[in-house]
């Protein structure tokens, strides 16, 4: 909507033209200057600036709808009222049905925790048939790390979903249903344009926004994985009227022994809707509920088996506290090959 | 049965609270003499509710530092890190905006504008159901004392009174800014506007930082004059970057200085060893304060090792 043409929204022809003539072409043209501006500009009385405006305004805001309306049109046109059922009964209850559409979710862990194993067995819920509980659709898999095991998903898909997988044509019709799409490099995946010597606000800025509106209007479930870096002395993480409580806040940190953080920062964490931590505390891991509009703070033991995660309990454990956020590395083996057994 | 569950008004409450009465069987006893002595007399503060009316939380202490809620006819910011709560206040303000008068509350509509997408309807709905089971055990509790009316409420109707835009770019947000003026004259039964949040799309690209500080105080400005005019809450929540202040990274709220003085009032929200807390960080009427509270399934609470001690009491 913000780049509707001012030719066609329907002002009146004197002003319409006096807006062409100073080359303000689009509504995102106009609404980018303030009305003193427009004024200096176009050389029009205020009257008429604010006219214009509130004109512009008027056919460029977004509609609006009850959110009784958009819960009916959820229940009435999506797959479980716009959910992806994950078959882990404790997260799906506390995702009131699964992973959301029309919004980011967030996986993200140490290394070899099992955030690709997760990943493989949600391409593969996706591409299920409706009668199995699946979304019976196509799933775009994006590699950048190069993790993606067309074998590993087999075998899942065989242990999890033998009558189905074991019928002949199936194994190949759902993998087919999966595309990978493995970029050879940083720019091939990022493809936009870096124009020298602007600062950029933020290096990511274009794409969260993109990613998140692709999303909404799609109504698909997007996932995405992430990786952590650890924690440096220096790292913000209190306000200014706090300071005088710094030293009791590194005691702190040093009592939860955990001093990794998710990658990309403060931003990156207000753009997603819902994060799941993974971590190994104690050589146990859990899948933690970390941010999400819509569910306690529970933390699930986990483990990584031939049909991909399984929970040990459903009944999560509240967290209450920061330490939902809390991302731990202690001692869970790290490397599962793909027949799903440890390697000891 | 605590004061904090009273159908009264809010600002009411916070009165009888720092007066030292928390419980019914405190005021029991009392005569009203009693209770005018010290206060203001009850034409008077009828007057000032009337004229300032303020939307409840629905925890007590975060209530008590605001002067007894959000107020009308200003604007607030609240901004806080990632999970800490921001769009679950917005969303109990949605909710609580719609209480009915008999209950305390203003039986007005909603507006809420999303330019994240965290806007979850399943949420609404059991915050809106737990708001109607409160009010309904209420009404139970009190039907012998009060004369309100049998409770009619459907979380449904709470649904139907928010009024929920979805912006996409700044430039939906400056539109939708300068166009809620004339729906609001058209339904004027709205008294909250939440903008969840203001900071999203001002942080996305943006390549001149000058145009940008002009845009956002003309939004302030905007907003403002429609909390004035219209006697309505504005709700803006923002979110934190990092800081380099005195030798140090801290956190403090985004879009800048600048931004930082359009705003009334401006509320933190922060983790506190395990427990969230609300800061009082600027206002031109309240004291600089801290409370606790909790998010609960059935929304925004009081915290709980508070609860425990007020009923000690």
């Amino acid at each position: 909507m913000a780049n509707k043409l001012i030719r066609e929204i329907g002002l009146p022809k004197s002003i319409a033209n006096i807006f062409a003539a100073r080359n303000i072409v689009t509504a995102k043209d106009a609404l980018s200057l303030t009305e003193f501006e427009l004024m200096e500009l176009l050389d029009v009385g205020w009257a008429e600036v604010t006219s214009a405006v509130a004109h512009i305004s008027a056919i460029v805001c977004p509609p609006y709808q009850s959110a009784l309306s958009l819960m009916e049109q959820r229940v009435q046109n999506e797959h479980l009222a716009g959910h992806l059922p994950t078959r882990l009964k404790g997260l799906d209850e506390a995702l009131c049905g699964g992973i959301p559409f029309g919004v980011l979710t967030e996986l993200v862990g140490p290394a070899g925790i099992g955030k690709t194993q997760f990943c493989l067995k949600l391409s593969l819920l996706a591409s299920l048939p409706s009668s199995y509980g699946g979304l019976d659709g196509h799933v775009i898999y994006i590699d950048v790390e190069s993790k993606f095991s067309s074998r590993r998903l087999i075998e899942i898909g065989a242990k999890s979903f033998p009558e189905i997988f074991l019928t002949k044509g199936m194994a190949q019709k759902m993998s087919g249903r999966i595309l990978v799409w493995r970029p050879a490099s940083l720019s091939e995946f990022t493809e936009r344009e870096y124009e020298q010597g602007i600062p950029r606000q933020h290096p990511l800025g274009w794409h969260v926004s993109f990613i998140k509106s692709l999303a909404e209007f799609s109504r698909i479930p997007i996932v995405v994985t992430n990786q952590v870096r650890s924690q440096s002395r220096d790292e913000a993480c209190q306000f200014s009227f706090q300071v005088q409580r710094w030293k009791e806040t590194k005691e702190d940190q040093a009592r939860y022994g955990s001093h990794l953080v998710a990658a990309l920062g403060v931003h990156w964490a207000h753009a997603v809707t819902i994060r799941l931590v993974l971590e190994a505390k104690s050589g146990q891991r859990f899948l933690k509920v970390s941010k999400s509009p819509i569910s306690p703070p529970l933390a699930f033991p986990f483990d990584i088996t031939a049909s991909g995660m399984s929970l040990l309990s459903d009944d999560g454990i509240d967290l209450t506290g920061p330490d939902i956020n809390a991302i731990r590395s202690q001692g869970h083996s790290d490397i599962i090959n793909f027949t799903g057994e440890s390697l000891q | 049965m605590e004061v904090g569950r009273l159908p009264i008004s809010a600002s009411q409450r916070g009165k009888l609270i720092s007066a030292g009465y928390t419980t019914l069987s405190s005021l029991s006893s009392l005569s009203p003499s009693d209770l005018a002595l010290g206060a203001q007399t009850a034409w008077d503060m009828l007057h000032e509710d009337e004229m300032f009316p303020r939307i409840t939380t629905s925890c007590l202490d975060l209530d008590n530092v605001l002067g007894g809620g959000i107020n009308c006819k200003e604007v607030t910011e609240i901004g806080g890190v990632p999970g800490i709560g921001k769009t679950q206040l917005g969303i109990q303000l949605a909710v609580n905006v719609q209480i009915p008068v008999d209950y305390g509350g203003l039986g007005a509509k909603a507006i809420y504008i999303d330019t994240e997408g965290s806007f979850m309807v399943e949420r609404v709905l059991q915050i809106a159901e737990a708001c109607i089971e409160d009010m309904t055990e209420c009404n139970g509790l009190l039907r012998k004392d009060f004369q309100a009316g049998q409770l009619k409420m459907h979380p449904n109707n709470i649904l139907e009174n928010i009024f929920y835009f979805r912006v996409c770019s700044y430039t939906e947000q400056i539109a939708l800014t300068n166009y809620l003026d004339k729906f609001i004259s058209e339904h004027k039964d709205v008294k909250v506007v939440i903008v969840d949040s203001v900071t999203f799309h001002f942080r996305q690209d943006f390549d001149d930082m000058a145009l940008r500080t002009r845009l956002l105080s003309g939004i302030a400005l905007k907003l403002m004059k429609l909390a004035k005019e219209h006697g309505l809450a504005v709700v803006l929540l923002n979110q934190v970057t990092t800081k380099y202040i005195e030798g140090s990274f801290q956190l403090t709220l985004a879009l800048g200085d600048s931004w930082s003085h359009s705003c009334t009032n401006r509320v933190i929200l922060y983790w506190n060893g395990n427990e969230r807390y609300a800061y009082i960080d600027k206002s031109p009427s309240l004291r600089s304060a801290s409370a606790p509270y909790s998010v609960t399934s059935k929304g925004i609470r009081n915290s709980a090792s508070n609860c425990k001690r007020i009923r000690m009491m």
